[in-house]
């Protein structure tokens, strides 16, 4: 292989592949969404553009751009541009990290299915995410207007908390694994035998529900409560600037499950690795089954909100602080204890 | 962070104020301290000009103050009328009156459901609700043809007669009914968000709620036995067998509770109509033009809302002189600010949503 190839090409072609990716999935997901809770509730769902409808986010997408771009007088103009850029870069960046298989050998060439390697691409990870809460805070404080303060408030207060229990159960798996990781610890469920999502069924459970608290969904929806706030911390934005807090929204939820998968579910390892007489499941490509756990979780996340009714502030606060922070606690204690005798 | 007291506006355009309310809130961070419902946005002048219209031409703008429950308000215009003119009703006209206002308060009370719960974050249960509606809508439509504003009872009788199809066709949907009403519980009843957002928020105590004027499924909630449909019957109710399901705490919860347990009542309510359907007209004789006597006339109906009443004053023309409307969710509005205060601004979208307000009816 060329230098040329190896050294300009493929880059380019992995930066373009890392934007491309989170967006085809945010595309899909909006998509899934609409129609799957549709499809729950007796409905049928957008089903005119393209195929069932699959070109309806495409379309939704080409509205928003061509929308006037409406900046509120009372507006601190700088903040206000600044945060949905902020929001969707956090998100966005995050995805660098994230490996999406195996390397690949060609021929000589060794293609990485990431970005970045980093020994602390966990961390990395969390960090990045966690970003993007500076995005919701700087909208809802440069909107200058009630609603949106509101909203960014409860969602810096809701990100916050539900980031301890999600930080303690990471941990866990960084015990587990010895490692941050990311490539790593699938390689050591793959050698352990277990994935962690069984190991640790604890440490699952408090992930998920901050996951899905982290990226205010229902029945966490509360910083962008429809029937409360309106829209929350976005509800003075317009045109792209709203799409981009809407992608950012979905490329999270595309982020917190491919982090589930590849900590708990064994990223794109086949399932029942140990059963001989299912090893034909081998034969299908890593990528695909890492794609089917993530639509899974993805599958949940509209699941969950189809289900259930709201959170109100302070019980999803008391849930965090009296259930999920100590149970986290216990757990990694627990973990910890189990590591060290071992 | 701490805030000083700040004024916070909700609505006319809000997605939970149920059409044009205006909620002008004082709130602490997110504590309401007080609450003040600006009304008027969707007013039509609606008791004035009835005052230049005749008796009959006013049936179909009733339709337009609770728009969710337009037999019930045609049926509480009509008998006062009826009782100001002295018009003898023919049985089988009362019955068909039954069944199409307890009807209509089935699909009142389903869409009710769907609201609240889509408040207080539920979404699929809106269309639940709604599609159990739905079945009741395409009833009326094949009783008449309308679905929303449906002006089927007249002075003197209803509009259609309903024939041996159209019965079996309401039994049809009444044992629907029951089973999508399961959904809804299931999603619900047990939920433990759902209780955590309802059980215990927005109490009012008996006392209190009868001090406010309460009616209808929020006075019940707070145990209090009070449903004209029992208490001064109408329309020959007296011959029908039901309960009224009674709450115990004035809570959102108990508002739920009552008004789900009331839709199994109604189904009960109308089957028994249906099977005891007496022969004769559906119609009274009516004369061409009417014309009342000089007199004042009131009467109160249990409408889905709550107490529905009418006063009305003639003249001896074709005209009524003056119409005078008490209209249950005005009254139940009043209530809100003793609910809310000191709750959390969430709490205010679901007791509101409980109180099952219609801004047809508040602002007329």
């Amino acid at each position: 292989m060329t230098p040329f190839v190896a050294d300009l090409l493929i880059p380019v072609g992995k930066i373009i592949a890392v934007i491309l990716y989170p967006m085809i999935m945010v595309m899909v997901m909006i998509w899934l969404e609409r129609r799957v809770v549709a499809l729950m509730q007796g409905r049928l769902g957008p089903n005119r553009v393209g195929f069932q409808g699959v070109l309806q986010p495409v379309a939704d997408a080409a509205k928003l751009f061509f929308k006037e771009d409406i900046i509120p007088r009372q507006a601190d103009k700088r903040l206000f541009n600044i945060s949905p850029i902020l929001v969707m870069f956090s998100s966005l960046l995050a995805f660098c990290f994230i490996p999406l298989g195996e390397p690949l050998r060609v021929g000589t060439y060794t293609l990485t299915l990431w970005i970045a390697d980093s020994p602390v691409g966990l961390l990395i990870v969390l960090g990045l995410s966690a970003i993007s809460v500076f995005g919701v805070i700087f909208g809802g404080w440069a909107s200058n207007s009630k609603y949106p303060l509101m909203g960014a408030l409860r969602s810096v207060v809701q990100v916050l908390s539900y980031e301890i229990p999600a930080g303690l159960t990471v941990l866990t798996v960084a015990f587990a694994a010895r490692s941050m990781d990311l490539v790593e610890i699938v390689r050591r469920q793959e050698s352990s035998g277990i994935w962690y999502g069984f190991l640790m069924p604890v440490s699952f459970v408090v992930f998920w529900i901050s996951a899905v608290a982290e990226t205010n969904r229902a029945p966490f929806d509360l910083p962008e409560a429809e029937s409360e706030l309106v829209a929350g911390y976005h509800t003075e934005y317009s045109g792209m600037k709203f799409a981009y807090f809407y992608m950012a929204e979905y490329a999270h939820m595309v982020l917190a499950s491919s982090l589930v998968v590849l900590l708990f579910f064994g990223g794109w390892l086949p399932p029942f690795q140990g059963v001989k007489a299912l090893a034909f499941l081998h034969a299908v490509p890593g990528f695909v089954w890492y794609l089917i756990k993530i639509m899974f979780f993805l599958y949940l996340y509209v699941w969950i909100r189809a289900t259930f009714p709201r959170y109100r502030f302070d019980s999803l606060i008391r849930l965090v602080w009296k259930w999920l922070i100590p149970l986290a606690l216990a757990n990694f204690l627990a973990v910890a204890l189990v590591r060290f005798l071992r | 962070m701490a805030f000083k007291e700040i004024e916070l506006n909700m609505g006319p355009q809000h997605p939970s104020t149920h059409g044009v309310l205006r909620l002008k809130l004082a709130v602490d961070n997110e504590v309401v301290l007080g609450i003040e419902p600006v009304l008027g946005y969707l007013h039509r002048g609606m008791e004035k000009l009835w005052e230049s219209l005749t008796y009959v031409q006013v049936v179909p703008l009733t339709d337009r103050l609770d728009y969710l429950a337009s037999l019930s308000n045609n049926l509480g215009y009509v008998l006062t009328v009826e009782r100001l003119a002295g018009i003898e009703i023919p049985r089988r006209a009362q019955y068909i009156r039954v069944v199409l206002a307890e009807l209509q308060r089935l699909a009142s009370h389903l869409a009710w459901a769907g609201f609240m719960a889509n408040d207080i974050g539920a979404m699929s249960v809106l269309l639940y609700g709604f599609e159990a509606r739905e079945e009741i809508l395409d009833i009326f439509e094949e009783y008449c043809g309308a679905r929303l504003t449906i002006h089927g009872i007249r002075i003197g009788g209803v509009i259609h007669d309903i024939d041996t199809g159209l019965v079996s066709r309401i039994r049809t949907v009444l044992t629907n009914i029951p089973k999508r009403l399961a959904d809804i519980r299931t999603l619900l009843d047990e939920n433990r968000i759902w209780k955590q957002r309802t059980v215990g928020v927005g109490r009012i105590a008996a006392a209190e709620a009868i001090d406010y004027g309460l009616t209808g499924p929020p006075l019940r909630a707070c145990g209090v036995a009070w449903d004209m449909r029992k208490d001064i019957p109408y329309s020959s109710y007296g011959d029908f067998d039901f309960d009224v399901p009674l709450g115990r705490n004035g809570d959102v919860y108990d508002r739920y509770a009552v008004r789900l347990e009331e839709i199994g009542q109604s189904i009960r309510i109308v089957g028994q109509a249906l099977d005891g359907l007496p022969e004769g007209p559906f119609m009274a004789k009516m004369p061409r033009v009417l014309k009342i006597a000089p007199g004042e006339a009131f009467h109160t109906i249990e409408a889905p809302k709550g107490v529905l009443g009418f006063t009305i004053r003639s003249n001896g023309t074709d005209k009524p002189e003056r119409v005078k409307m008490k209209s249950p969710s005005f009254i139940n509005l009043q209530s809100l600010e003793h609910m809310c205060k000191g709750n959390l601004f969430s709490d205010v979208v679901g007791i509101l949503g409980s109180l099952d307000i219609v801004l047809g009816e508040i602002d007329k």
